[in-house]
């Protein structure tokens, strides 16, 4: 089974000390949940995944995203996008800019500026494209940083306590538009969290850790 | 016990000691720019020192020389400590180059300056290195690179002094922006390491670094000991030009130097002006460039170009220290020897009287104003505590002034109101004119330590029944005496560096190691250049060595104190 992404095997090292130790896979279209208490090393994990591990640990075992090893690789060439808490939309540039940012490169400038307004008007945010991102509401600024890691064309998602700054009520409207687009695309999802709503909401698998 | 003053008096002191200088100086030099220098027998208003500031035939030369080598400099520092930091940061690489950096930033402006010099001549040793197999050179070639009029080698000396200032300020400043998490989600949408550092953090890290980049940009247009030694002489840049004038000994060119020194703040009121221009094109042009979403994969020769120039600029401070050690020692050096013949005490034996009695001048000097500096900025940090006050932008801009003022404008002025006023130069105008310098630097390097303070500590000592003062005196200042010798460390190297203020505020009777090294800049004599070089570098560096150390030893039985 060459599809999704897979984890074999994975065990990471902090100056020789065991932190974490996985061995799963995460089907496209699916959800997998890993919990645990904070310090048992999830973000870790999710910068392993990525590439941008720091030269304090070390990495065991094979990553796999469709079948391509991505361990070799640097981060901007792992097609694996992230999702933080915050949003960290860059504050110098506005909605629309952090959007270009995001969109895969090619396009005329008119095409370019077609794309993000529709993906603005996928999330209900129709006109947003000149606002200053620090306007927005906190629910606004997650579905801006959604499309815009989904605009870069990712082939897997990763989450990293994605919905934890939001408030009760938002936080299901987001999390049910983030499952959506990314079941929609077909993208493995890794998801971090401590929250059991989170896990539950995902439906897919969950790993405990810790 | 003593009470703390209800009134603010170290801040309403401070501000003085600050604010008084530069506004005597920028007067003393309005008045003999118009013509009015009564101890010289001038009394004005008139326009005639600038209507023979116009008639100096080298004038527009030395303008453009002070703005073109100054913005050069300042673009070229900036620019590599931000190629160095998007390419290596959290690398082991940069790890080495940061460790590699950092001990040179203590070191004299003229004693960098000078190991540069002893590097790139043609007797030095890169031609050394490569004569004769490769050259064919077995003299020296008349090649002018150091004072080359362009001012090439100026441009070097003071990149090499400024990156290591800039790369520590930005390292410093990173601690405050969420850098990894940025760049994580940059480089996950498919960015290259440099293009995703430019987007994502750099633009938050300039809004933290604007003030020192400021700094690094008014000072090298109007850098004086640095282009004594580096720079063009004939004509000069303009700032060495107004310190020949005011040396002269015809008092009448004291007028001139005034108007000279106005020109001056003019000239670099119109670079900051073109620089906030640039920036404000460059925002706008990068904006653009995001927009198309180049992702600047193959960035590896731009990584290597980073750390290259970064390696070149260490090795070049590190060679250029090691140059200095070796002239002082050397006993007959022919070229194209790499090393001379013997080693000798007979320089060091020679300037021995000349530079122990600089040296006691220079520790006298720096001792005193670090003194007074730390004094009062210890009363104003705890006065802001009592107060309940915080430091704003304004004041952060106050602090910043006598950094970014030119020197060279209101120094000269300095000296004309003290002649006006009939006071006499000497020791104490240097040791005020040197706390104008080294109270921001203080208030820089403690503002951090102190508020991260942690304040249940005193909490505790109050509910223990301890008076403020007690607080402060047998709980704050023991927890916190490691930054605090770092900050005398930092105040010491700054006053030790200075060469204008004790040469305009002393009147050149004043004597520090500095000015007697600058001094030897025009003889040529690289062995006195040497221990002069050395014994103001390590007047500089040695108080920080104490300054690791004593924390070490005093609390070595005290284990949660020795990792602060």
């Amino acid at each position: 089974m060459a599809n999704g992404l897979h984890l074999d095997h994975v065990c990471i090292l902090k100056d020789g000390a065991k932190l974490i130790e996985i061995d799963t896979h995460v089907a496209p279209g699916s959800v997998l949940t890993i919990m645990g208490p904070s310090g048992v090393g999830k973000s870790t994990l999710l910068s392993a995944i990525i590439g941008t591990l720091p030269p304090a640990f070390a990495l065991h075992g094979h990553v796999r995203l469709k079948g391509r090893d991505l361990l070799p690789l640097p981060p901007e060439d792992r097609c694996v996008g992230i999702l933080f808490q915050d949003a960290l939309l860059f504050p110098h540039l506005s909605v629309g800019a952090n959007l270009a940012f995001g969109l895969a490169q090619g396009g005329t400038r008119a095409e370019r500026r077609t794309q993000i307004d529709t993906a603005l008007a996928e999330v209900g945010l129709e006109g947003f494209a000149d606002r200053d991102p620090e306007t927005l509401s906190g629910g606004q600024r997650a579905r801006v940083a959604l499309m815009r890691m989904l605009l870069s064309e990712p082939k897997a998602l990763l989450l990293d306590e994605p919905f934890s700054g939001l408030d009760a009520a938002l936080r299901e409207q987001v999390r049910a538009l983030v499952f959506d687009h990314a079941n929609a695309r077909a993208l493995p999802v890794l998801m971090v969290t401590h929250d059991q709503e989170d896990a539950d909401a995902a439906g897919g698998e969950v790993v405990r850790l810790g | 016990m003593i009470r703390f003053p209800r009134l603010p008096l170290f801040p309403l002191l401070t501000v003085l000691f600050l604010l008084g200088p530069l506004v005597a100086g920028l007067w003393g030099t309005l008045l003999p720019a118009f013509g009015h220098f009564p101890a010289g027998g001038h009394t004005g208003p008139s326009l005639d020192p600038f209507r023979a500031l116009w008639e100096w035939p080298g004038l527009s030369d030395a303008s453009r020389l002070s703005l073109v080598t100054g913005i050069v400099s300042a673009l070229l520092s900036l620019a590599i400590t931000a190629l160095i930091l998007a390419g290596w940061t959290g690398t082991r690489g940069f790890r080495v180059l940061e460790r590699l950096l950092s001990p040179f930033l203590s070191v004299p402006h003229a004693a960098a300056a000078f190991g540069l010099a002893f590097l790139i001549a043609p007797s030095g040793w890169i031609a050394r290195l490569f004569s004769p197999w490769l050259t064919g050179w077995e003299r020296p070639p008349d090649l002018l690179i150091l004072n080359d009029p362009w001012g090439l080698s100026l441009i070097a000396g003071m990149v090499v002094k400024e990156v290591p200032f800039l790369l520590l300020m930005s390292i410093a400043a990173l601690g405050q922006i969420d850098g990894r998490r940025r760049m994580a989600l940059s480089q996950s949408m498919g960015y290259g390491r440099i293009k995703a550092w430019m987007v994502a953090i750099f633009p938050a890290l300039y809004a933290h670094i604007r003030l020192p980049v400021l700094v690094v940009l008014t000072w090298a247009m109007s850098v004086v000991d640095v282009a004594v030694i580096l720079g063009p002489s004939t004509p000069p840049t303009l700032s060495v030009q107004i310190v020949r004038w005011m040396s002269d000994p015809d008092i009448g060119f004291r007028l001139l130097a005034a108007a000279a020194a106005l020109w001056q703040l003019v000239l670099v009121v119109a670079g900051v002006g073109l620089w906030f221009l640039g920036e404000h094109l460059i925002a706008r042009l990068a904006c653009r460039l995001i927009q198309t979403g180049r992702r600047g994969r193959s960035d590896t020769p731009l990584r290597v170009a980073g750390f290259a120039l970064g390696t070149t600029v260490s090795l070049s401070l590190l060679l250029g220290f090691l140059g200095l050690i070796i002239w002082s020692f050397a006993g007959f050096w022919s070229f194209p020897d790499l090393l001379p013949d013997q080693f000798t005490f007979r320089s060091w034996m020679r300037h021995r009287t000349g530079s122990l009695d600089a040296l006691g001048e220079t520790a006298l000097i720096a001792g005193v104003s670090v003194v007074i500096g730390m004094i009062l900025t210890i009363g104003c940090l705890e006065t802001e505590e009592r107060y309940g006050l915080r430091l704003t932008q304004r004041g952060m801009w106050l602090i910043y002034l006598p950094l970014i003022l030119p020197q060279t404008a209101f120094l000269p002025g300095l000296q004309t109101l003290l002649l006006n006023l009939g006071l006499g130069m000497g020791r104490l105008p240097v040791i005020l004119a040197h706390l104008v310098f080294v109270l921001p630097y203080l208030r820089l390097s403690l503002e951090g330590p102190w508020s991260a303070w942690d304040r249940r500590q005193a909490t505790v000592a109050k509910a223990l029944g301890a008076t403020p003062n007690q607080i402060l005196w047998r709980v704050r200042l023991p927890m916190l005496l490691a930054p605090l010798l770092t900050a005398t460390a930092v105040g010491v190297a700054v006053s030790v560096g200075q060469y204008l203020p004790t040469l305009l505020a002393g009147g050149g009777r004043v004597e520090t190691l500095t000015t007697e090294a600058v001094a030897l800049a025009s003889g040529g004599d690289r062995r006195a250049i040497g221990v002069f070089g050395l014994m103001q570098t390590a007047a500089a560096m040695l108080p920080f060595a104490l300054a690791l150390a004593l924390p070490a030893l005093v609390w070595r039985n005290r284990k949660g104190l020795l990792n602060g």
